[in-house]
């Protein structure tokens, strides 16, 4: 064979090998969903909303405990981290711009945000289960709420570091103070951007597991009370497939089912807007 | 700048101890995680924490050695089955795909990293073990497990309960991690330079292979390292499916435990301070492991970042 050919060769396999790759990577995405949703929606009743648990082997038990509890614990994680986020954001975009200590933390957030959820588990374990002496909602809204600080931060410095700067000098030069100029002009020329990477970090948190196993922990009752541990449907799915009985893994699916639907739909709707936002 | 008036002094205030959070997060985890396993660090000490294989509730006797071990086992085997992939993915993305289908594969790849990785693990314990034990280790077995120099890694039964399955849960999980930053690393190739290769001659393949992988090879680097610090905290998606067996395992084949497959069967058992509290070093051990890994990436990725914008 000729050089020509030889490359020509090699460059076929290459690059055939390559698709290859991405089909694979596709396959394990079509089987993961495409599994997901045979078991979960066979598996789908009216009765996995409406009904609480019953002992295995009677019929009719359902999940609206977990349900309510992951409602509770997501709503209450993102009602204490995106404030915290979202104000951190703004100092360093705004007022630390181009500092080193901007910087500095930026690349920090950008670590933790990778840290292992069980270790902020085990670290709000220690902090407000154990002193406390039991298992509470508000430990888990706390612990999802760590891992949600970083993620706005981040993503609100980004979206405020794009709104031109001159936007803010117009303000300034009407005698604007930086703190209405912030208020009035960046955030809202920021505002679908910062909302999106919310969405996502809604969804970042919705399916963890490991934070909220020893802090929320687990209830087989209907509970609002967030002193007290409450169920949750990442926790509840875990107890179940682990579980011996064919009903639990029919429930366990059925809730998996939903829940990896709301966070596909969120990240989906967040990519959509970034899409639609920033097209150049 | 204008000049300061009250209101703006307590708006950057309070934005400003908003942002130090990250910092109070970071240093709060490393003290209460080093406070609360201090018994533990005084009876077991560093060395001989992280060295014994000894992980007995029974006799109080508690080393990091198997489950660090586990760790590093199914994470490197994970890396082995996802970068090539990974890289794969990403060479095709930007380089083979036809433009209308680079947005939805890329796409499509990225929703692989949205999902939650409880589900990863029950769709592994469900539907990948049995297909693992059924299929896939028994074939393995009758073929390269015959090799003389390779038996030892696929001895013992077939369960689907195995560092294998968990490796390659975890492969799956972190290949859309490494490719997309691998694809991102690629496009920050200049177009100028790929188009002089193509000038003089160059295949489709020698682009890749000497122009656009030599630029981007540090950000795929980083993004190998990224990948990995992921991998090490991982927790759901193996805990379904490696059982959790304190030993040092050398088969595929056989039930191993990680650090966090420790802590999330063991925590709330813990019955003994000693126990609580060595289970506290060992997510200690993880924080501290995974924080270096994820703190070098992050710098391979800045000086990748670096090189460009020069």
């Amino acid at each position: 064979m000729n050089r020509e050919k030889k490359r020509k060769m090699e460059g076929v396999i290459a690059l055939a090998l390559s698709t290859l790759a991405a089909a694979v990577g596709l396959f394990w995405l079509v089987f993961i969903l495409g599994d997901v949703l045979v078991h979960g929606i066979g598996a789908l009743h009216p009765n996995l909303f409406l009904n609480d648990p019953v002992p295995a082997g009677i019929e009719g038990g359902g999940l609206r405990n977990a349900f309510v509890g992951q409602l509770l614990i997501t709503a209450y994680a993102t009602l204490i981290g995106v404030p915290i986020g979202v104000l951190g954001g703004t100092f360093l975009a705004e007022y630390a711009r181009r500092t080193r200590f901007a910087r500095v933390i930026s690349v920090l957030a950008d670590i933790i945000v990778s840290v292992p959820s069980i270790v902020i588990g085990t670290f709000i374990y220690a902090l407000l289960v154990r002193p406390i002496g039991h298992f509470s909602g508000w430990a888990g809204a706390v612990a999802l709420s760590l891992i949600m600080v970083p993620v706005v931060l981040r993503t609100t410095e980004d979206m405020l570091s794009m709104v031109p700067w001159t936007l803010r000098e117009a303000a300034f030069a009407l005698g604007a103070p930086y703190y209405k100029v912030i208020i009035q002009v960046v955030y809202r020329g920021a505002a679908t951007g910062i909302l999106t990477g919310v969405l996502l970090s809604i969804a970042r948190v919705a399916g963890e597991t490991a934070p909220l196993m020893f802090t929320s922990f687990n209830n087989n009752f209907f509970s609002w009370d967030m002193n007290g541990p409450v169920a949750s449907l990442t926790v509840t799915i875990f107890q179940y497939a682990m579980g011996p009985y064919e009903s639990w893994h029919a429930q366990a699916w059925a809730a998996s089912f939903v829940i990896t639907l709301f966070i596909l739909m969120l990240t989906i709707l967040g990519r959509l807007i970034l899409k639609w936002r920033f097209k150049r | 700048m204008p000049k300061k008036n009250p209101l703006d002094l307590t708006f950057s205030l309070v934005t400003g101890v908003a942002s130090f959070s990250i910092i109070v997060i970071i240093i709060g985890i490393f003290w209460v995680l080093v406070r609360e396993s201090s018994p533990a660090i005084n009876k077991f000490g560093i060395m001989r924490f992280l060295t014994s294989t000894e992980w007995d509730p029974v006799k109080e006797a508690f080393g990091a050695a198997t489950s660090i071990y586990g760790t590093f086992v199914t994470t490197t085997l994970a890396l082995v089955i996802a970068v090539p992939a990974a890289i794969g993915i990403a060479i095709f993305v930007t380089e083979v795909a036809p433009n209308f289908l680079k947005g939805p594969i890329g796409m499509a790849i990225e929703l692989l990293a949205a999902i939650p990785s409880i589900i990863y693990g029950m769709w592994g314990l469900f539907t990948l073990a049995p297909l693992m034990s059924r299929y896939i280790e028994p074939a393995l077995q009758g073929t390269v497990g015959r090799l003389p120099m390779l038996a030892f890694l696929f001895r013992g039964t077939p369960l689907g309960i195995d560092i294998l399955t968990a490796s390659i849960i975890l492969s799956i999980m972190i290949i859309p991690f490494t490719a997309s930053i691998a694809r991102d690393s690629f496009n920050l190739t200049p177009p100028m330079v790929k188009e002089s290769a193509y000038a003089v001659g160059a295949t489709q393949w020698e682009v890749v292979k000497n122009v656009v992988l030599p630029y981007s090879k540090l950000g795929v680097f980083g993004g190998v390292v990224l990948s990995l610090g992921r991998a090490l905290g991982e927790t759901m998606a193996v805990a379904f499916v490696l059982g959790n067996n304190h030993r040092i395992a050398t088969s595929l084949f056989d039930a191993a435990a990680t650090i966090t497959v420790t802590l999330a069967n063991e925590f709330t058992e813990a019955d003994k301070d000693i126990y609580l509290s060595s289970l506290f070093y060992l997510a200690l051990v993880l924080f501290v492991l995974s924080f270096i890994t994820l703190a070098l990436a992050k710098l391979f990725l800045i000086r990748a970042e670096r090189k460009f914008s020069r």
